[in-house]
C-alpha cells in the first residue's frame, strides 16, 4: 500500500495543498467522464442496432424467409441462406462440440497439470487468436482444394469447426471447473470409475456452462463472414447436400449491401442476423444464471 | 441437487455418441472425397459475367427443374483455372483467353462495354481516352481541371486480377500503371454503390450494370450505350466468354446452347449486353 | 473395469490434441503455401518492398503493414480510454440494476456480424468523415472508429474481470486513508490491476489487426503508402480479403506469405497478452 500511496501523489502530479483543493473537483470530472463513457457505449449499441432494426424489421414477413432468393437476391426472400446458415452452423457444432467438449474434459478430468495440458492449452489458445481470414485461407487451401471438398457445406463447416474450437474448451473447461469435488469424491468413494464419475456426477452438473460455450460457437459461426466466403462460396441456391457450395446470411448480407443490389433485402437480412444472435444470447445467459444458481 | 440417477444415466449415452460422432463424420467425409459427380453444372469465375449467368440459370431452371446450376464468383483466372483443374464445368471470363489458355473450349455469349462513371450531379459528361487516362495516372487530380467543380478526384479501380481491370488496363492504360493511390473495390456492384455516394468519384464498372444511381460519361463525344457498343463505335468493349476444358457435352452443353438461343440473347440484351455469334473455335 | 477405465482417457487424450493439430495444420498448409514465395522475393523486399502489383511481380508489403498497424493504433486510441472508463464505471460507479442491464448489451456488441459494423461504418461513419473533415472519407480514420467500437467489448470484459478480481482492502484501505473515489481508482485500482488492463488492450489489438470485413468496407483499399488518417489504405487482411477470390499462381501464394506476416504478429501479441495474464495471476 505504501507504493501505491507514493504513487497518487505522483499522479496527480501537484503540490499536496493543491492537490487537496483539487480533489473533489478531479472526482466530479472523472465521474462525469467515466459516466459519459458509459452513455457514448450505449449510445453506440443502440445506433447500430436500432438504426438497422428499425430499417429492417419492416421488411420482415413470411415471404422474406420462406422464399428463395431470384434476381441476384433483388426479390425474392432469403431462404436459402438461412438453410445456407443453419446447414454451415450444425457441421460446426457436430465437429466442434464433442471435440472441444472431449479436450476439456481430458484437460480437467483425465489428467494432472503439467506439460501435455500447457502443450495443449498452447494450441487452444494460440488458435483462439488467429483471425477469421487466415481460417477462410486455411479453409480454402486444406478443405477446398487438397480435400478436394470445394466450396461446400462441409468446407464452411470444417472451417469455422476449427474457428471456435477454442471458445468451446474454454467454457467447458471453466463450467467443469466449477463442479464440487465433493461430486466427484461421493461418485469415486462408492466404487464408480472415473468414466462413470464424469458422466454421471460431473456432465450433469456442468451441462448448462457447456451448453453455453457451444451457443456461444453458434453465436460466432452465425457473424462470421471472411472464413466462410472463402470456404463454403457465395451459390444462391438451396444446399441439395453437404458438399454443395452455399450461402450464409452474413456473407448474403455483405454481398447485397456492399453491391447495393437491394438495401432492401440487406436491410431485412442484418435485422433477421441481429436477432438470431440477440436470442442466442439470451439463451446463453439463462443458462449461465441457471447454472450460477445452481453452482452456489 | 443432484440428479438422479436415471437422468445422469442418459447424459453419460448422450455424451458418448456426442463424442462418437466426430468419427462417424470424419469416415463419412474422407468416403466423399471420391464422391459421385451430381446431375448439376457448376458455373466459376468472373464476377462481371455472374450476375448475367445468374439470370440465364434462373431461367434455364424454371425451363428444366432437374437440372440445378451452382454458380460461383471468384474472377476470370481463378473461374479458367476452376475449369482446367475440373472444379467447375464452366469458367466465365470476362477477357480474352491468352498464352496457356487459348487450348481451352470456348465461346464469346455477349459484348460488354466498360463504362466509365461518375456521380450523377457531377457536371463532366464527355472524356477523351487519355483525359480518362491522366485521370486514372493521376496527373490530372482535381475535377476543374476537365470542367468540373474544384475537388479532389477519388478514384475507384478494381482489384488485381479482375477481368474488368484488366480489360481496362488493356484498353485505356495501355502500358502506363493505374496510380496505386486508387481506391480498390473488389465488385462492379461496390464501385458502382460507392460512386453513387460519392460527387467527386469516377469508376469503371460494366455498361450492363449502370443505373439511375451513376452516371456514364461519354467517351470522345461518343455515348456508353448498348448501340454505340452494337455498331462499334464505343470502343471500350471486352467480350464475356464461357469457358470448358473440352467441347462440353450433356446437361452443360444444354445450358450453353440455351445462353446462345434466341431466348437466351434476348435476356442478356434486355440487361444491357450486346449478344454477337461468333467465335467457335 | 480395468478397459472401461482406459478407453475413454485414451480417446479424450486423441480428441485433446485436436487444437493443437489443427494449429499445426494451419501453420503447414499456410506456410507451405507463401514461404516459396517470399523465398523467391526475399523476405526483406516482402516486407519492406513499397510496391504491390502481383500482374507485374512486385510484391511488397510495407504499405499494409503500416495501414494495419495505423488503423490498429488509432483504434486502440479512440477506443482504449472510453472501453476503460466503461469497465470502471461497471465496478465502481454503476448500481447493480444498471450493470446488470450493460452487461449483456456489451455482450451483444460482441455478437454482432462484422459485416453489419462495417456497413453502418459505410453508411454514417464514411459520409461524416467525406463532408465535414475532407478526403474521400474511405479512410484509416473510419477504420480506426469502427475498430475501435468493435474491440470496445474485448477491452471491457476483461478489464473489468481485472479489476472485479482485484481484494476488497485495496480500495477500503484508499479510503480508509481519505483518498476519493477517484483518487483511490487512479492510484490504486488501475496501477493493480494493470496487467490485465495490458492483455485486454493487447487481445483489442489482436482483434483490431486481424478484422476483415468490416475494414475492407470503409478503408477504401488503395496499395499506395498513405500520407494522413483521411487517406485510403489496406490491411494485410484486407489485401487477403480483396484479392483472394481472384488470386493464381504466384499472386495466390504472395497473399498466403500475407497471411504468413499477419499471422506472425498476432501469435507475437498474443504471447505478450499470454504473458500479461499470467503476471496477473502470478501477482495474487
Amino acid at each position: 500500500m505504501s507504493v501505491n500511496n507514493t504513487r497518487m501523489v505522483s499522479f496527480d502530479g501537484t503540490t499536496p495543498k493543491a492537490r487537496r483543493l483539487n480533489a473533489r473537483q478531479t472526482q466530479a470530472i472523472a465521474k462525469a467522464t467515466i459516466w459519459a463513457a458509459a452513455v457514448l457505449v450505449i449510445l453506440i449499441l443502440f445506433a447500430i442496432i436500432f438504426y438497422i432494426l428499425s430499417k429492417g424489421i419492416p421488411e420482415l414477413d413470411w415471404e422474406f424467409v420462406s422464399e428463395i432468393p431470384s434476381d441476384m437476391g433483388r426479390s425474392g426472400g432469403i431462404l436459402s441462406p438461412i438453410i445456407g446458415t443453419l446447414a454451415v452452423t450444425a457441421v460446426a457444432i457436430v465437429i466442434a462440440a464433442p471435440l472441444g467438449v472431449g479436450t476439456a474434459f481430458y484437460l480437467t478430468e483425465y489428467t494432472y497439470e503439467g506439460g501435455i495440458t500447457r502443450i495443449i492449452r498452447f494450441g487452444a489458445e494460440s488458435l483462439a487468436g488467429i483471425p477469421s481470414i487466415v481460417y477462410g485461407l486455411f479453409g480454402f487451401i486444406f478443405f477446398v482444394i487438397y480435400l478436394k471438398l470445394g466450396w461446400s457445406i462441409v468446407s464452411g463447416g470444417l472451417t469455422l469447426a476449427v474457428m471456435i474450437l477454442p471458445t468451446i474448451i474454454r467454457t467447458s473447461e471453466e463450467a467443469i471447473r466449477t463442479v464440487p469435488q465433493i461430486y466427484r469424491e461421493v461418485s469415486l468413494s462408492l466404487g464408480g470409475t472415473r468414466w462413470q464419475t464424469i458422466t454421471r456426477a460431473v456432465v450433469p452438473s456442468a451441462l448448462p456452462g457447456i451448453a453455453t460455450g457451444v451457443i456461444l460457437g453458434i453465436g460466432r459461426c452465425v457473424a462470421e463472414t471472411a472464413a466462410v466466403i472463402l470456404t463454403a462460396g457465395s451459390a444462391l441456391r438451396i444446399p441439395t447436400s453437404i458438399f454443395a457450395p452455399t450461402r450464409t446470411m452474413a456473407v448474403h448480407f455483405y454481398i447485397l449491401a456492399r453491391e447495393g443490389i437491394s438495401m432492401e433485402r440487406a436491410y431485412g437480412t442484418a435485422a433477421l442476423l441481429i436477432i438470431l444472435i440477440l436470442l442466442i444470447n439470451i439463451v446463453a445467459n439463462i443458462l449461465v444464471n441457471r447454472f450460477v444458481a445452481r453452482g452456489r | 441437487m443432484t440428479p438422479g440417477p436415471r437422468k445422469s444415466r442418459t447424459h453419460g449415452t448422450l455424451a458418448l455418441t456426442i463424442l462418437t460422432l466426430p468419427v462417424i463424420v470424419t469416415v463419412s467425409m474422407l468416403s466423399a472425397c471420391d464422391r459421385l459427380p451430381e446431375a448439376n453444372i457448376v458455373l466459376a469465375g468472373s464476377t462481371s459475367v455472374q450476375p448475367f449467368a445468374e439470370i440465364l440459370a434462373e431461367e434455364y431452371m424454371t425451363l428444366y427443374p432437374d437440372i440445378s446450376i451452382d454458380i460461383e464468383g471468384g474472377g476470370s483466372a481463378a473461374g479458367i483455372l476452376a475449369v482446367q483443374s475440373g472444379t467447375a464445368d464452366v469458367g466465365m471470363s470476362s477477357r480474352t483467353l491468352k498464352g496457356d489458355e487459348t487450348k481451352l473450349w470456348w465461346v464469346e455469349i455477349a459484348k460488354d462495354g466498360l463504362a466509365v462513371v461518375v456521380h450523377p450531379d457531377n457536371p463532366v459528361r464527355n472524356l477523351t481516352l487519355d483525359q480518362v487516362r491522366d485521370i486514372y495516372t493521376a496527373i490530372i487530380s482535381d475535377w476543374s481541371q476537365i470542367g468540373g467543380a474544384k475537388s479532389e478526384i477519388h478514384i475507384f479501380t478494381r482489384e488485381e486480377g479482375s477481368g474488368t481491370r484488366s480489360a481496362f488496363e488493356s484498353l485505356v492504360m495501355g502500358k502506363v500503371e493505374i496510380t496505386p493511390r486508387a481506391m480498390v473495390q473488389d465488385s462492379n456492384g461496390a464501385v458502382r454503390q460507392l460512386v453513387s455516394d460519392d460527387a467527386a468519384a469516377i469508376g469503371f464498372i460494366s455498361l450492363g450494370l449502370v443505373n439511375d444511381q451513376v452516371k456514364a460519361i461519354a467517351l470522345g463525344s461518343v455515348a456508353a450505350t448498348r448501340e454505340n457498343v452494337a455498331n462499334g463505335t464505343y470502343t471500350l468493349t471486352r467480350p464475356f466468354l464461357f469457358v470448358a476444358r473440352n467441347e462440353p457435352t450433356g446437361s452443360t452443353r444444354q445450358f450453353i446452347d440455351f445462353t446462345l438461343s434466341a431466348e437466351g440473347r434476348e435476356i442478356l440484351n434486355e440487361e444491357g449486353l450486346v449478344t454477337t455469334v461468333e467465335g467457335r473455335p | 473395469m480395468r478397459f472401461s477405465e482406459k478407453i475413454p482417457g485414451r480417446v479424450l487424450l486423441v480428441i485433446a490434441f485436436s487444437a493443437l493439430s489443427a494449429l499445426v495444420l494451419i501453420t503447414v498448409f499456410i506456410f507451405v503455401e507463401g514461404v516459396p514465395l517470399i523465398a523467391r522475393v526475399g523476405v526483406f523486399n516482402f516486407i519492406f518492398g513499397m510496391k504491390w502489383a502481383p500482374s507485374q511481380g512486385a510484391f511488397g508489403i510495407f504499405p499494409m503493414i503500416v495501414g494495419s498497424l495505423s488503423v490498429t493504433l488509432g483504434a486502440i486510441i479512440l477506443g482504449v480510454p472510453i472501453a476503460l472508463c466503461c469497465a470502471i464505471f461497471l465496478t465502481e460507479f454503476a448500481p447493480a440494476t444498471v450493470r446488470n442491464a450493460i452487461r449483456p448489451a456489451i455482450q451483444l456488441l460482441a455478437g454482432i456480424p462484422s459485416v453489419v459494423y462495417g456497413f453502418w461504418g459505410l453508411i454514417f461513419v464514411v459520409p461524416l468523415i467525406r463532408n465535414y473533415i475532407g478526403g474521400p472519407g474511405l479512410s484509416i480514420l473510419a477504420g480506426s472508429i469502427i475498430l475501435a467500437i468493435m474491440i470496445l467489448p474485448t477491452i471491457i470484459s476483461i478489464s473489468e474481470v481485472s479489476l472485479l478480481a482485484l481484494p476488497p482492502p485495496y480500495r477500503e484501505g484508499a479510503f480508509a486513508l481519505g483518498a476519493t473515489q477517484w483518487q483511490t481508482i487512479h492510484g490504486v485500482l488501475l496501477p493493480a490491476a494493470r496487467s490485465g488492463i495490458l492483455a485486454a488492450v493487447i487481445l483489442g489489438m489482436g482483434r483490431a489487426i486481424g478484422e476483415t470485413m468490416a475494414v475492407i468496407m470503409v478503408l477504401g483499399n488503395a496499395v499506395a503508402m498513405p500520407s494522413s488518417i483521411l487517406d485510403p489504405a489496406r490491411t494485410l487482411t484486407t489485401n487477403i480479403g480483396i484479392e483472394m477470390a481472384y488470386a493464381a499462381g504466384e499472386h495466390r501464394q504472395a497473399l498466403f506469405a500475407t497471411g504468413i506476416v499477419l499471422l506472425v504478429m498476432i501469435m507475437i501479441l498474443n504471447s505478450v497478452a499470454q504473458y500479461a495474464l499470467r503476471r496477473r495471476q502470478d501477482e495474487r
